[in-house]
């Protein structure tokens, strides 16, 4: 072990020059360094493809064969057209709004609900607490799809089905998100909070000015996790909404998919307007994306 | 000292902690906790979507038993655990092996492989529609080699299968993520050693990199199996609201909302469905961990 010891480099090159090393310093061989690019690209293509698949059919015009043996991976000649087509055939921007206002929402009351109950499990004593921590944990582990049919019988008895509001109240402060703001709060130290109490804040100014600023980044993850949620939510948004002015993005193009199943280039056209959004946000935001399956493990 | 404090605080505002947790306890409770209890209660009941019910007992359990939609639905779901699980399992571990060394342009690599998982499961199962398409870009790729064209959306279990392949395919770079900070766990001493003890690449995946992220392997297969059983989107979109040819591809989930939605939906019947849902979820939840657990002891 000794030996291994000194044989290690002791510095840390950080610009990758000629000689490519590991995160120890360690040169990788150039062939296994080729074997793990070739197998990179080959993964790329099998992940990245399929979506660059949908782009490229959703550009290539009426006159242009997209089913041609061998396949044409580039339009001939890009065009627009499917996109008006899309907005022609269903109101395909009413629905992106749709979805936009549910996500928004979404974000909002999770962020807003889960700090506050996090805070209330994490930092404030009082009869019940224990239940009340309990209660959260026993709904993060009941399935949705096992009682989807019993919530869509409760929003109707409320009056709220077939509007967006039931399509966001059954997640909006989702028992997961409670249970990681409350774990961030108790990851912070007391002192600080000890202190401003003494200094005579109340637990509101604490709360706001001192425990909330600390957990920003488990906040930046509720909130992300909520956008990304309900723009992509389908089974919910299915059984909840049936008139067609309401609907959703993933509604609409089920929709467009089951009436239009013919018309590759509508489909694919709609398909882009419906993830683009989402991954030019996946390309800003990526280190809070990937902090939310470390954090949110659980959400499987 | 902190005790006092904290004592005084409490005084101060007995209200508040309340307050904190009211709109999360409420939603938690009227839309989780009470969906629960009405989903067990009505499991006894003939209720109907606009039809109270009453208490039938057992029979809605004793028609599952003689309803073919509930065994194939059973048998489907079933099939994906046993067929989805140890593709994710597996093939994320390799995936994040791959994508561990810290070579130049690899978080390029890492996100894209992660963007399946962002998108829409709605716009993922479009896509491979269109993919896998009598006439779509695969089938012209199998033509051009001389395979000729295969009817994986028209055959019953190439429908299902092509939907389990989708299923991890949108998994991978999740739990490729979740073994990637498992990985950074594994203390490189033991590579090391095992290297100069002149075992190969293989043999080191197998004596020193499996054990290590040995209770992550479990907890992606705890994940994966739940999430599995309750397969819906999927095979929704890719097999069509009835299931595919004569129903056969038809999930639990998709039986549960077939029975239980619209003017005529059978609540009481479909959350019978739904709680065998449960139960099976939460079984699958108990036997993983107690696996985990004995192992480990």
């Amino acid at each position: 072990m000794s030996v291994l010891e000194k044989a290690r480099p002791v510095s840390r090159p950080e610009a990758p020059g000629p000689r490519v090393t590991d995160e120890h310093g360690r040169r990788i061989r150039v062939g296994e360094l080729v074997v793990r690019y070739v197998l990179l690209l080959v993964v790329l293509a099998l992940t990245v493809g399929p979506f660059l698949w949908q782009l490229s059919t959703s550009l290539k015009g009426p006159t242009e064969d997209i089913f041609s043996s061998p396949p044409k991976f580039l339009p001939g000649h890009p065009t627009l057209h499917n996109y008006e087509r899309v907005a022609d055939t269903i109101p395909v921007w009413d629905y992106a709004l749709n979805s936009l206002k549910v996500a928004a929402a979404n974000v909002v009351t999770n962020c807003v609900g889960s700090a506050l109950a996090g805070y209330a499990l994490a930092r404030l004593r009082y009869r019940g607490r224990r239940v009340a921590t309990l209660v959260f944990i026993l709904a993060m582990l009941v399935p949705v799809e096992g009682i989807i049919i019993a919530q869509f019988t409760t929003m109707r008895e409320l009056g709220l089905n077939n509007t967006l509001v039931g399509v966001v109240l059954p997640g909006c402060i989702a028992a997961m998100n409670v249970l990681l703001m409350r774990n961030a709060f108790l990851n912070l130290p007391y002192e600080i909070e000890e202190a401003a109490y003494v200094d005579g804040a109340d637990v509101w100014q604490r709360f706001l000015r001192i425990a909330l600023p600390s957990v920003r980044g488990t906040l930046a993850v509720v909130a992300i996790f909520a956008f990304m949620g309900a723009w992509d939510d389908f089974l919910w948004p299915l059984i909840v909404l049936s008139d067609p002015s309401k609907f959703t993005l993933t509604i609409g193009l089920n929709y467009l998919h089951g009436t239009f199943a013919n018309d590759e280039r509508l489909v694919a056209a709609g398909t882009v307007i419906a993830v683009a959004p989402l991954i030019a946000l996946f390309a800003c935001l990526q280190r809070y994306f990937f902090r939310g399956v470390g954090e949110g493990a659980v959400k499987g | 000292m902190a005790t006092s404090t904290v004592t005084r605080v409490r005084r101060q505002l007995p209200s508040s902690p309340w307050l904190f947790a009211a709109p999360g306890l409420l939603i938690t409770g009227v839309f989780i906790l009470y969906p629960f209890v009405s989903t067990v209660v009505s499991a006894f009941t003939d209720r109907r979507t606009l039809v109270p019910g009453k208490f039938v007992g057992l029979a809605n359990f004793r028609e599952l038993l003689h309803d073919d939609m509930f065994w194939i639905g059973l048998r489907n779901s079933t099939l994906y655990i046993v067929c989805v699980v140890p593709a994710l399992v597996v093939l994320p571990l390799l995936l994040a092996l791959l994508v561990q060394k810290n070579i130049p342009g690899i978080t390029f690599f890492r996100s894209a492989f992660y963007t399946p998982v962002v998108a829409s499961i709605v716009v993922v199962g479009l896509i491979w529609v269109w993919l896998l398409d009598e006439r779509g870009l695969i089938n012209s790729l199998l033509e051009s080699v001389g395979v000729g064209r295969v009817g994986f959306l028209s055959d019953q279990w190439l429908l299902l299968f092509s939907a389990m392949a989708v299923t991890v395919w949108k998994g991978l770079g999740y739990y490729m993520i979740i073994y990637l900070a498992a990985l950074a766990n594994v203390p490189r001493e033991l590579h090391e050693a095992a290297a100069v003890d002149g075992a190969g690449a293989v043999r080191r995946f197998r004596t020193v990199t499996v054990p290590a992220v040995r209770s992550t392997m479990v907890l992606v297969g705890a994940l994966s199996s739940v999430a599995a059983f309750k397969v819906f989107s999927e095979v929704y979109l890719m097999a069509g609201p009835s299931g595919g040819p004569a129903g056969e591809d038809t999930t639990l989930v998709m039986l549960v909302q077939r029975t239980g939605t619209g003017l005529t939906g059978r609540v009481g019947y479909a959350s019978a469905i739904s709680l065998v849902v449960f139960v099976v979820t939460v079984a699958l939840m108990l036997l993983v961990l107690r696996a985990d657990r004995r192992e480990a002891s």
